[in-house]
């Protein structure tokens, strides 16, 4: 197994003339979760895109660098997107589950991948909805509209249709600010359940979430990450007095 | 920024402040009614102990809230946490000064055994200790909470020489046992008092630089 889940090396990325990552060197570890937290504009969510190459979507996107995941830079223009992609799964701000019934949104990417033997797509199913504790709420409506389910269940649901093609990291973009805080301490504690068998890579505006749940930190500020530390180091005893000034409170 | 959150902060240090100019004054106070005789004076160190006890109480409850309320981190976070620690410390003197009034009013005005010279002089250096520690919290000087801590090897060398020579007076005549054992009572409150403002003096040191570090060995 490689030491790190993401190696990245002098990355840098630009929308048009405007720079939004400079010169970013950074090993995400392959175990545990890693939050990334910084303020709005810092190019913390452009980075995570960079990661699963979803940055392709942006016209203007321009970027240098090299991202090493499973020993192949990904930012080769031959990469198999697809692959990386179930190899990268992402969860976003708003649950965004498919306009389909439960079973066919966390079956869907299996399907895609060609799995048509409908004993495994069950095993799949259900694995992936235990695997996001949403299993014992939904194992009897299966065949209910993803759309019926609450916004935490949608936001698991997700989860585990990211789980569904067996990913070998989650990156997660802000999955608990659409949330009330009694979803938000059950994505929590399902993201502590996770970190045990993936890499887990969570972007936030919420310190204490970030304080709660990750292991390691990075502070991004104007495109730069400034610190990478230990959670608990960062958060009780920061080295750069920029990272001090915006967990304290007193940016700007 | 985060105002009403600074303007909180600088109001629980200046409660913390006045806590330890209370604090520190109970040290002086108490051995010098011990040595005058002077009974009132250590009933008033014993009064003064409830009202300190309510500061901390009252301390302790404005870190709780401001932890609940603000979550604070990095250097705010260990203010707030410093502050936690360091109200038992100095309740902890205070309760050391009420043990001190406690033996002058069991004392009451039997004569010394022997004129009192090293204890004046160990509360004067205790005193002091406490005294510098919380200059060092105005400040936020390390240095300064590293002198704290190098004061404390007089206070125990003070503590060693006193039980010597109140051994001898023991020794001499029987009838010193009993007022040597509470001069060694004495002694031993203005030792531990040593302790607690080093303890002062290692949390200070945590709060600006982020480290802990036994300076008391």
């Amino acid at each position: 197994m490689a030491q790190n889940a993401f190696d990245i090396r002098s990355l840098n990325l630009w929308y048009g003339t405007n720079k939004v990552l400079k010169d970013i060197n950074l090993a995400i570890p392959s175990q545990g979760v890693t939050a990334i937290i910084g303020p709005s504009g810092c190019g913390k969510s452009s980075f995570l895109k960079t990661l699963n190459r979803m940055v392709d979507r942006i016209p203007i996107a321009r970027w240098k660098g090299e991202i090493f995941f499973n020993g192949f830079d990904i930012l080769k223009k031959d990469i198999d997107l697809v692959a990386l992609r179930s190899e990268v799964g992402m969860v976003f701000q708003q649950p965004n589950p498919f306009p389909k019934s439960i079973y066919d949104n966390v079956a869907y990417g299996p399907r895609i991948h060609g799995q048509k033997n409908k004993n495994r797509l069950n095993e799949i199913v259900e694995q992936s909805l235990r695997d996001a504790a949403l299993w014992d709420e939904v194992k009897n409506n299966l065949r209910h509209p993803a759309l019926s389910l609450s916004g935490g269940q949608q936001q698991r649901l997700c989860i585990a249709r990211a789980l569904a093609v067996k990913p070998k990291i989650l990156l997660m973009d802000e999955p608990c600010s659409a949330l009330d805080p009694v979803a938000t301490a059950r994505i929590e504690d399902l993201i502590a359940e996770l970190q045990e068998k993936y890499p887990i890579l969570i972007v936030t505006h919420n310190m204490q979430q970030a304080a709660r749940i990750s292991h390691k930190t990075a502070f991004f500020l104007q495109g730069e990450v400034i610190e990478f530390d230990r959670t608990q180091k960062l958060f009780t005893n920061p080295d750069d007095t920029r990272t001090e000034d915006y967990i304290t409170g007193r940016f700007g | 920024m985060r105002q009403t959150f600074e303007h909180e902060l600088e109001e629980l240090f200046q409660d913390l402040l006045y806590m330890g100019g209370l604090v520190k004054k109970t040290i002086q106070k108490a051995v010098n009614s011990l040595k005058t005789h002077d009974l009132e004076g250590a009933r008033e160190v014993i009064e003064k102990d409830d009202v300190i006890d309510e500061l901390e109480l009252k301390i302790e409850e404005k870190c709780m809230s401001l932890i609940a309320r603000q979550q604070p981190m990095a250097r705010d976070l260990r203010k707030i946490g410093t502050a936690l620690k360091i109200i038992t410390d100095l309740e902890r003197i205070a309760d050391h000064s009420t043990d001190i009034a406690r033996i002058t009013l069991r004392i009451g005005d039997e004569p010394h055994i022997k004129p009192l010279v090293d204890i004046p002089r160990m509360a004067e250096i205790a005193q002091d200790m406490v005294n510098k520690a919380l200059e060092a919290f105005i400040h936020e000087d390390v240095g300064l909470a590293h002198e704290v801590c190098n004061l404390d090897d007089s206070v125990d060398q003070l503590h060693n020489q006193i039980f010597r020579e109140l051994l001898t007076y023991m020794l001499e005549d029987t009838k010193n046992i009993k007022q040597a054992t509470h001069l060694l009572f004495v002694s031993s409150s203005l030792e531990r008092i040593g302790d607690h403002a080093t303890n002062l003096g290692e949390w200070l040191i945590y709060m600006v630089t982020g480290k802990r570090k036994e300076l008391n060995d």
